[in-house]
């Protein structure tokens, strides 16, 4: 068993790096994750890592410098928020296409404009086509829990593909936690040694990185992306599953909770999906309402199957979407309602943009919503815009 | 394409051998192509400064010509050519032994 401390957000996926200790870590300062390197940065000033720390201008720099590293043969990480995930946008293709396997802490925070530095999902979603494996958080211990994991989802030989970890700006990165943490050595001895696919630095044995191709050599690079991520679930699946059994914290693809019975299903990402269990319990104690909750770890890959087989049973499903896909709705509702093939009552709930506060009252409502329409069978509109003043 | 690697065949994302522009003609992109008057040029090195594509070939300190692989014809060397020693001619108008630069 490990030691029990309190940490923020920030601090936990800090502690994790710590752990892991990367051979090289390139960051920039961007509100809310500003203080996740800021402790790394100590972490190194105070010697405790070997890592090679470099302060970039840009978060464009950032990428650039954590991919050099990479193909290089580094064990490499960074992480950033909102704009700065904006603006390593070119970078984050290149990192995934070269099959760079960084890690990257994505401290989740709405998009300008207007300007906002509060907790919604924009950054991620916009980086969802990007060839990353995106893995969303509960709460700090899973901040810290997904951070490790990662390096090794990252770095397993026949995915090689850049990770990012998600948590939700300031009501995660900014809230202290009582978490378990690994000693340095299991953590150390879980994710072993990097053993990179080639070396920019292996001089005898000279390869071609970021290389010029055309009609004839691209598309089958981007397959190779395709072929990887499929693989990815199991991968993902069986890393949980040696986690849990060093831990007693086991993940997978999804978290359903109290589904197997539930009437109404709230689907979700990241920390809300926490207030919607605290939800489900309440209004199965107090109305005799059979809630349940399903958690989306993985966005990326979508594990779409294993969600149709969780639905199956004509539940009533509600969407929650802290993101919008302007002139389509919510991104995960319509992944979502694409895996089930449309046949169960299903709702849209968009909520929680630039950081407003869905509580446990709000998602009682929706609960609520979702139940009524089940009853009545009138799902109109589909998409809802929680709390927004008209 | 039949003489392409398959998809299973090549490393993920990168190339298993070093060195591969020298296989890419980008010279084919010219419409222009350089002519160099020997007898005016004075091998003030300027063209080789220029250049954007570092074609031009140079020996034992003077120009000996360019690299028509990856010279794209811009003219660049023909504005800077302080004794107007290279001209720059439609290449479709061109035998393939002018073509030296």
């Amino acid at each position: 068993m490990g030691e029990r401390m309190a940490l923020t957000g920030n601090d936990s996926a800090a502690y994790a790096l710590k752990q892991i200790n990367p051979d090289v870590v390139a960051a920039y300062p961007i509100t809310p994750q500003t203080e996740l390197m800021h402790k790394f940065a100590e972490y190194v000033a105070d010697g405790e890592v070997v890592t090679e720390f470099v302060p970039v201008e840009s978060e464009h720099s950032a990428m650039s410098a954590a991919i050099g590293a990479s193909l290089a043969g580094a064990r490499s990480c960074t992480a950033t928020s909102s704009q700065g995930l904006a603006l390593m946008w070119e970078m984050l293709y290149i990192a995934a296409s070269c099959r760079c396997p960084i890690v990257m802490p994505v401290v989740n925070r709405a998009l300008s404009g207007p300007i906002n530095i509060h907790c919604d999902h924009s950054d991620g979603m916009g980086a969802r086509d990007s060839g990353w494996i995106q893995l969303y958080c509960e709460n700090c211990q899973e901040s810290y829990d997904n951070t490790i994991q990662a390096i090794r989802i990252a770095e397993h030989p026949d995915v090689r593909t850049p990770v990012m970890v998600c948590l939700d700006g300031f009501i995660l990165s900014h809230t202290l936690e009582a978490l378990e943490v690994m000693d340095d050595g299991v953590v150390r001895q879980f994710i072993g040694d990097y053993r990179p696919a080639g070396s920019l630095l292996d001089v005898d044995h000279p390869e071609t990185f970021g290389a010029f191709s055309l009609q004839n050599y691209y598309f089958e690079f981007k397959k190779q992306q395709v072929d990887a991520m499929a693989g990815v679930p199991a991968i993902i699946e069986e890393i949980g599953e040696q986690y849990g059994k060093l831990t007693g914290r086991s993940y997978g693809l999804l978290d359903p909770y109290r589904c197997d019975d539930a009437d109404v299903i709230l689907v979700g990402l990241g920390s809300t999906m926490g207030t919607a269990k605290q939800a489900a319990d309440d209004l199965r104690a107090d109305e005799g309402l059979k809630c349940g909750a399903l958690k989306v770890r993985s966005f990326r890959p979508f594990p779409g199957e294993q969600l149709r087989r969780l639905l199956k049973d004509g539940a009533a499903v509600g969407i929650l979407d802290r993101a919008i896909s302007f002139g389509l709705g919510g991104p995960l509702f319509h992944e979502v309602r694409s895996a089930c093939g449309g046949a169960a009552t299903m709702l849209n709930f968009i909520y929680g943009l630039g950081g407003r506060d869905l509580s446990l009252d709000g998602i009682k409502d929706l609960f609520r919503a979702l139940s009524e329409a089940k009853a009545t069978g009138h799902a109109e509109p589909v998409e809802r815009y929680v709390g927004v003043r008209e | 394409m039949a003489d392409l690697l398959k998809k299973s065949e090549m490393k993920p994302g990168t190339v298993a051998e070093g060195g591969t522009m020298a296989k890419l003609y980008t010279g084919s992109w010219r419409t222009y192509c350089p002519v160099t008057d020997f007898e005016k040029c004075v091998h003030c090195m300027m063209c080789w400064i220029c250049c954007p594509d570092s074609a031009i070939l140079v020996k034992e300190g003077k120009k000996v010509g360019t690299d028509m692989q990856y010279c794209k014809g811009c003219g660049v060397c023909a504005a800077v050519c302080p004794t107007d020693a290279i001209t720059m001619r439609l290449e479709s108008e061109m035998g393939p032994d002018e073509r030296k630069g």
